[in-house]
């Protein structure tokens, strides 16, 4: 009943099927991680004018609308040709990094959290935030809620609502920010930083103050070598919502830096008979199954895969926490599977300060005149919106969701009006990793006779939970709604066991 | 006196209500405190059959939020329906279908052709298709069908109340949560949480006589913020849309699409739309009206973005 309340986010984002197969001498023989569901998106998005597709595609996921939100408008934006001002795109960029905050955050204390703090062995009772709060505090709840309403409170106040925003068009933004909703942001991205500040000391106190935890998140059980893949500045710095896709190797070495507009050159999708979700890998390298290695295209959209993919963090703190992950754990890249938790809270402290940074940005309240609560003034539009006048043809938009990079990529006829509509989203691009993930997981754990236990379900899940996948995203393409189910069959197909999780 | 006992269910949804319902922050503890909740996927570990073994009026009230769009939404929505002594059809989806409802525009077949053919990125020369049961060398694994047609809650099962909005605020739904435990709920069939009058009631906008030569796209136009957005040109739903989510679209200087579904009064929210606009265009010169006819967009995409399923139009034609 505790539970409840407060870990509520744990299956939200997680629907999947796991399938395991046992051999002969009882041992794990394969692992199938299916996604039974499609929405169509992309196909009833034809037809509608380009400029709504921000307010229409936002209704892929209620957890990360935002990102969905900025994907589909840079999409529109490079459709109608136009450059909105930078006053417009740092108000975009400070509206996501609110929502990176509330995003990281609850991964971080109410998702993955918990395996860490209560340990993967505890009771499912207490494995939550309600266990983490009896272990470290009441306060940190109360935290948690507020970081979360807070910028709940700034999204809403610029975007017009808390889950599924409006406020940007192609060509720009529809309302400035004002004087003393600028102060309001401050204030958020100043108690966002201490946040963070606090998370990095539990994260210390907790996790790598005890030496078992550190072994187990460097334990060949969570690692993959595969190709990593991130959104970077001009300085190879990561971020979340301009620049170039970065794909580094399992070597650390660049392998790739292209523009969105070129991901068709890069990307491409396989297809499985036994799942919805489809399966990107890099076009380059080639398919070649569920394998890692230079060799093999699979590549990680994660938050860690962002931090090898760059070549730095663009803010002091979350740089020199950086530094220190790349020292323990001993240099890049960092394949451990679970240190992507660690990276999380990397980059929730870089959105804090980023979000410091645009929220203190004199430009910010430019097309507002001061001290009043109106919205846009005609005379002053110019520094929030362009309007497009170029004749729309096709544009791809590419943002870092908080799950893996995103494209929205869309062709219109000469009115605006979609002709057609291709997504690849966040958890999609991880779909090949998270199988891989799951098999390597349940072969280190599920032991002979296929019997699991409540901790090697556990076990298994968290290696899931890493990605943190969100599979009402993955989806776009059907609604629908399905557990995370693991069913181990033995060496004549019989059912011997099953576990889920609705 | 025992607690009431509450159950939360998806169907076929974003995640969207679910925070909504967790936005309700600090106040959803008093919310566990007042009452049992006996079943939440997305929260808790209970299981079908759980639901399964409960004896029939058990639950005392169902929010189920998400369309019917599998075998599974259905069996759920009959199985909820029967253990709740009341059900109450939760955010638009549920309410009326919802964006993923204009998947009723097309069939599965179209839909999968572009996921797994079409699209620019698939690399895909077998022309494989996902099966509802496929034979690996380890045994046969098996995936749900997919249904054509996207169906509101009432068009499966009876529904006591409706909360609109895509997604509730979570204001409203503290005030349904709270007008349940009070045991204040209006008659059944009502829509809840929610306004009576069009959106306009409560939209701060100056309105004056409508009379337009032409309708703008909202990217096309910088509008005044103090004047209503349909006088303007600017198409905004808000007209034919049921009142309660605080005006919050127009708030930043965006139309209103129409979340909330019609107001009382309003059979078909696409239909008053379309009659809407025809009854504002300011000429009586045919080829001057046809031009202002051709200013508007995407009448199906505007007027039935949340509720074609719900719609007297329903789907297009299958072949």
């Amino acid at each position: 009943m505790k539970r409840i309340t407060i870990d509520p986010i744990t299956r939200l984002e997680g629907h999947g099927k796991i399938e395991v197969f046992l051999n002969d001498s009882g041992e794990v023989e394969n692992v199938y991680f299916q996604v039974p569901e499609l929405r169509g998106f992309e196909q009833f998005c034809v037809g509608r004018p380009v400029e709504e597709l921000p307010r229409i595609t936002t209704r892929i996921c209620g957890v990360c609308p935002e990102a969905h939100h900025m994907a589909s408008v840079k999409a529109a934006d490079a459709v109608y040709h136009v450059d909105p001002p930078p006053t417009a795109k740092k108000l975009r960029e400070l509206l996501y990094q609110a929502f990176y905050v509330t995003d990281h955050t609850t991964h971080f204390y109410i998702l993955g959290g918990p395996d860490f703090v209560m340990g993967p062995d505890a009771p499912v009772a207490e494995r939550n935030i309600i266990g983490v709060i009896a272990k470290v505090g009441a306060e940190i709840g109360l935290k948690v809620i507020n970081i979360r309403k807070h910028c709940h409170n700034i999204i809403k106040m610029m975007g017009g609502r808390s889950i599924h925003p409006v406020f940007a068009l192609p060509g720009g933004v529809s309302k400035a920010m004002t004087e003393e909703e600028r102060m309001k942001a401050e204030e958020v991205a100043k108690e966002a930083i201490e946040f963070s500040k606090f998370t990095f000391q539990l994260f210390e106190d907790i996790v790598l103050k005890n030496s078992d935890y550190v072994k187990l998140i460097t334990s060949d059980a969570y690692a993959h070598k595969t190709y990593n893949m991130g959104l970077v500045d001009e300085n190879n710095h990561t971020n979340f919502y301009h620049g170039k896709v970065r794909v580094t190797g399992p070597d650390g070495k660049e392998f790739a830096k292209f523009e969105a507009k070129d991901y068709r050159d890069h990307i491409a999708e396989h297809v499985e008979p036994y799942s919805y979700l489809k399966y990107p890998y890099l076009k380059n390298v080639g398919w070649k199954g569920f394998v890692d290695g230079m060799d093999s295209g699979v590549y990680k959209a994660t938050p860690l895969s962002r931090c090898n993919a760059a070549d730095a963090m663009a803010t002091p703190l979350a740089q020199a926490e950086y530094n220190k992950m790349y020292e323990t754990l001993g240099g890049k890249p960092v394949n451990a599977t679970l240190a992507t938790h660690w990276a999380r809270i990397i980059e929730l402290m870089y959105a804090a300060e980023r979000m410091m940074e645009l929220a203190t940005d004199p430009d910010i309240t430019k097309g507002s005149p001061r001290g009043t609560t109106k919205g846009i003034e005609r005379a002053l539009a110019k520094e929030i919106r362009t309007i497009p006048s170029a004749t729309p043809d096709e544009g791809i938009g590419v943002v870092e969701a908080p799950r893996g990079t995103l494209y929205h990529h869309y062709k219109t006829d000469e009115n605006g009006i979609i002709t057609e509509a291709n997504l690849i989203v966040g958890t999609t691009n991880n779909n090949a990793p998270i199988s891989m993930s799951l098999k390597r997981a349940a072969k280190g754990v599920i032991k002979k006779n296929g019997e699991i236990t409540e901790g090697a379900l556990n076990l298994v899940e968290m290696a899931f939970r890493a990605y943190d996948p969100c599979l009402g995203c993955a989806t776009h393409t059907l609604p629908g709604q399905m557990p995370i189910e693991i069913v181990v069959y033995d060496k004549d197909r019989n059912e011997i066991s099953r576990r889920s999780r609705m | 006196m025992a607690k009431p006992k509450v159950a939360i269910y998806w169907a076929a949804s974003c995640g969207g209500c679910e925070i909504a319902v967790l936005d309700i922050a600090e106040k959803i503890l008093d919310l566990t405190a007042a009452v049992d909740i006996v079943f939440w996927p997305a929260a808790m570990d209970v299981k079908y059959k759980d639901v399964e073994a409960m004896a029939d009026g058990e639950i005392d009230l169902c929010l189920f939020n998400g369309g019917v769009r599998t075998t599974e939404n259905e069996h759920l929505a009959h199985l909820l329906r029967k253990k709740s002594k009341v059900l109450v059809a939760y955010g638009s989806c549920a309410h009326e279908g919802c964006i993923p409802g204009m998947a009723n525009q097309y069939d599965k077949q179209t839909i999968c052709e572009y996921v797994y053919q079409g699209s620019p990125s698939v690399d895909n020369p077998e022309n494989i298709r996902p099966q509802t049961t496929h034979k690996v060398k380890e045994g046969v694994l098996t995936l749900p069908a997919l249904y054509d047609t996207l169906k509101s809650l009432k068009q499966v099962v009876k529904v006591d109340y409706f909360v609109p909005g895509c997604p509730p605020t979570d204001e409203r739904t503290w005030e349904v949560l709270s007008a349940v435990l009070e045991g204040a709920l209006p008659a059944v069939g009502s829509v809840v949480g929610a306004g009576t009058t069009a959106l306009c009631e409560d939209c701060p906008r100056e309105r004056k006589e409508k009379k337009v030569k032409r309708f703008y796209r909202p990217h096309e136009i910088v509008t005044d913020p103090e004047v209503c957005l349909l006088d303007q040109g600017v198409i905004c739903c808000g007209v034919v849309t049921r009142s309660g989510c605080g005006v919050q679209c127009p708030s930043v200087n965006m139309p209103c699409r129409g979340c909330y579904g019609p107001p009382e009064g309003v059979a078909d929210q696409g239909a008053k739309l379309v009659a809407v606009l025809g009854s504002i265009i300011d000429s009586t010169d045919p080829e001057e009206i046809e031009k202002a006819c051709a200013t508007v967009m995407d009448p199906l995409g505007t007027g039935y973005r949340f509720g074609l399923a719900n719609s007297i139009l329903r789907r297009s034609k299958l072949r």
